[in-house]
């Protein structure tokens, strides 16, 4: 005989329903009109962002590129959720809460395209540059949270993965040692159905990814990922409990990428049906949160006209202002291995700068 | 100045650099409490807390995942790999991320850890607690290799790691924790890390060694002294990434002969960068070529095989022998 835990013991938090409307009042985040606007401002941003990423990775001019269109309200309602000097530790899909957290587009830019530059974040701005290895960020994020509970600091540390990150060692090891440590942490998994073109029945038999915390001894949440009041209520509780001393929360998202895993070739009609997509697309995060924000009046098709045009002018500056950055050495590159040159690399630097002794 | 062994050394700098650096903290599996398995973290957590020298879940990963983190928000993390053979579970921790931070952020983040770990072998453990897995962290680029052959330098070397700004491994040789004890001085000394030592004088050969080898060198050259007249000079490299390529060089312009001791493997290690090295700085200085004492290209063997697997001093004469005959 056995027993799994099933999904109906893991809280499963909706506040909108497929068209707009409160299925759970008692969630309703309390926030002043101005801020649901720049919720809903913040994810056209980043989906017009996704549309002409996609097109510049085509064109060459961008690199490494992963497209968040779909994963809207999980991006923005997390990060929203946040405050400046708290922290976070993105994994590479993950550049809009980044972004919002204070990354500029152009260092984006610059990452993507494999300019150094581009992770060296803003002193005063409280994220790493997006993480590539999966999982690595989570027992890093341990880390940080326990820096600040020992300064006494009221300040969190959140990172995401995937539903295919769940089943890296460093997961286990970062939600442990966050519940061991009783550190200020929330883990975020954006659970968004495939790992590349993996589906997430294969990548383990949990019923939902939220119950992985329960081993941890930690809470687990499963929130609607295409809901961003639901996001934002699941994220501001768990970073609320963590601020106040009350240990690490791990939140499965619910969510669905319209697009391919990355622009670097792989075709998703090989691992989906149109079928899951469409069913998928009915319950877009921006469709459903401006039927909402229409029914109070608090959004027109002229703000929807006005954030798309921002976009462009915002990512034009940053693609000038990326362009013109100066072109990275070798030297340079010799340079930022460590703080102190040994004399190998001291003689190395003069090689590569056509000095040699 | 108190007579240590090396295990009380490294406790010594550990104490010494709690006490200096509330941003220091000590932390591993089973190194609060019970003070580690060889008893390097004795009596630290009761002096400083359990908030700074803790017992951490046991997942070497999580451990400098964990020290990842706390270092790039200041603090300087001394996190203890219980057994140097566990360290594959934390390889990307250490080579794609520590070594990396500071590559990856343009200098805006650094990761100021050291890594502390038993390793080498002779001492007969179970498998996979003594290999000699150096050469791996060699290759790496971002972070320094430091290997302590006696109590002093162990001291000097530990606390110099601890205030390095840059991700450093330290690897502590069992076989070397309690053989030998030293004069220490009680207060705080540091050593420059990538300097090595002239731990013997000679004319007539460059042996170059680091860790238990270099008492083995040691001994081989006293009895080759003794029973043949030939000096060698003993080199104790100290850091073995980066290399102290000057003092090598140094030597051999004298003796114009080197031989390598490695307790690891023989191919692609610290030897092999070593030999290099001497070959892009020393080659016309040289009258015959330099050879590497090994063990075999085996993975590290069995207990009941191992004093034979190790090299010896009658080894290393051999050896000696044969460069001076090529």
């Amino acid at each position: 005989m056995s027993t799994t835990i099933a999904a109906d013991q893991i809280p499963h938090l909706q506040v909108l329903d497929e068209n707009g409307k409160v299925v759970n009042s008692d969630l309703v985040p309390n926030l002043p009109d101005d801020q649901l606007r720049e919720l809903m401002r913040r994810m056209v941003f980043t989906r017009i962002v996704d549309q002409r990423a996609i097109r510049l990775t085509r064109q060459g001019r961008l690199g490494f590129y992963a497209p968040v269109a779909g994963q809207e309200a999980s991006m923005i309602g997390s990060e929203f959720a946040t405050n400046k000097e708290d922290f976070i530790l993105p994994g590479y899909r993950d550049v809009p809460q980044a972004h919002f957290h204070g990354w500029p587009l152009y260092q984006w830019i610059l990452y993507s395209r494999g300019h150094q530059h581009g992770g060296e974040v803003p002193q005063d701005v409280n994220v790493l540059p997006p993480q590539i290895i999966i999982g690595a960020q989570y027992v890093q994020c341990t880390g940080m949270a326990l820096a600040f509970k020992l300064r006494g600091e009221k300040r969190v540390a959140i990172t995401y993965t995937g539903d295919g990150g769940t089943s890296q060692g460093d997961f286990y090891e970062g939600i442990n040692f966050a519940g061991a440590l009783h550190v200020p942490a929330v883990f975020i998994v954006q659970n968004n159905q495939f790992a590349i073109s993996t589906p997430v029945r294969l990548q383990s038999a949990a019923e939902t990814l939220a119950q992985k915390a329960v081993a941890a001894g930690i809470p687990g949440v499963q929130v609607d990922g295409m809901d961003v009041l639901a996001v934002y209520a699941a994220v501001k509780q768990a970073v609320d409990r963590a601020r106040e001393g009350d240990g690490p929360t791990l939140i499965e998202t619910q969510t669905f990428r319209y697009g391919p895993h990355t622009m670097s070739g792989d075709n998703p009609t090989r691992y989906r049906t149109k079928e899951l997509e469409s069913e998928w697309e009915r319950k877009d995060p921006l469709i459903r949160f401006r039927n909402y924000l229409e029914g109070k009046g608090l959004w027109s098709e002229e703000d929807e006209n006005r954030a798309i045009e921002e976009v462009k002018d915002t990512l034009n500056d940053a693609l000038k202002q990326a362009d013109s950055y100066p072109k990275m050495t070798i030297p340079g590159l010799i340079e930022s291995m460590f703080e102190n040159l040994p004399e190998s690399l001291v003689r190395q630097k003069a090689e590569f700068s056509g000095e040699a002794k | 100045m108190a007579e240590l062994t090396m295990i009380k050394a490294v406790t010594n700098a550990l104490d010494l650099e709690l006490g200096r650096d509330e941003k220091v903290l000590v932390f591993g599996e089973d190194v609060g409490r019970n003070g580690g398995v060889f008893l390097a973290t004795e009596g630290l957590q009761e002096k400083y807390g359990n908030q700074r020298v803790f017992d951490t879940p046991l997942a070497e990963s999580g451990i400098i995942g964990l020290a990842n983190g706390l270092a790039m928000q200041g603090f300087r993390p001394v996190a203890e790999i219980q057994f140097f053979g566990f360290v594959f579970e934390a390889m990307d921790q250490i080579v794609g991320q520590a070594a990396r931070t500071r590559y990856r952020t343009g200098g805006r983040f650094s990761c100021p850890i050291v890594i502390r770990s038993p390793f080498g072998g002779g001492v007969k453990t179970p498998e996979l607690h003594a290999d000699s897995l150096e050469g791996l962290f060699v290759q790496s680029p971002g972070i320094k290799v430091v290997v302590p052959s006696t109590p002093y330098d162990a001291k000097g070397l530990l606390i110099s790691a601890i205030r390095d700004n840059d991700p450093v491994l330290f690897l502590e040789h069992m076989r070397l924790y309690r053989s030998l004890r030293q004069e220490v001085p009680d207060e705080s000394y540091t050593i420059p890390l990538g300097q090595a030592n002239v731990v013997r004088q000679g004319k007539d050969v460059t042996v170059i060694a680091y860790g238990y080898m270099v008492h083995v060198a040691q001994r081989a050259a006293e009895q080759w002294s003794k029973e043949k007249g030939v000096e060698a000079e003993v080199i104790d490299l100290r850091t073995i990434n980066p290399i102290d390529i000057e003092t090598i060089v140094e030597s051999i312009k004298k003796t114009h002969r080197a031989v390598v001791v490695q307790e690891a493997q023989r191919s692609s290690g610290a030897a092999a960068e070593i030999i290099a090295q001497i070959n892009e700085h020393a080659i016309y200085h040289l009258e015959g070529p330099v050879l590497r004492i090994t063990p075999p290209d085996t993975v590290y063997p069995f207990g009941l095989i191992e004093d034979e697997w190790l090299p010896d001093e009658q080894q290393v004469l051999r050896g000696l022998e044969k460069v001076m005959s090529l």
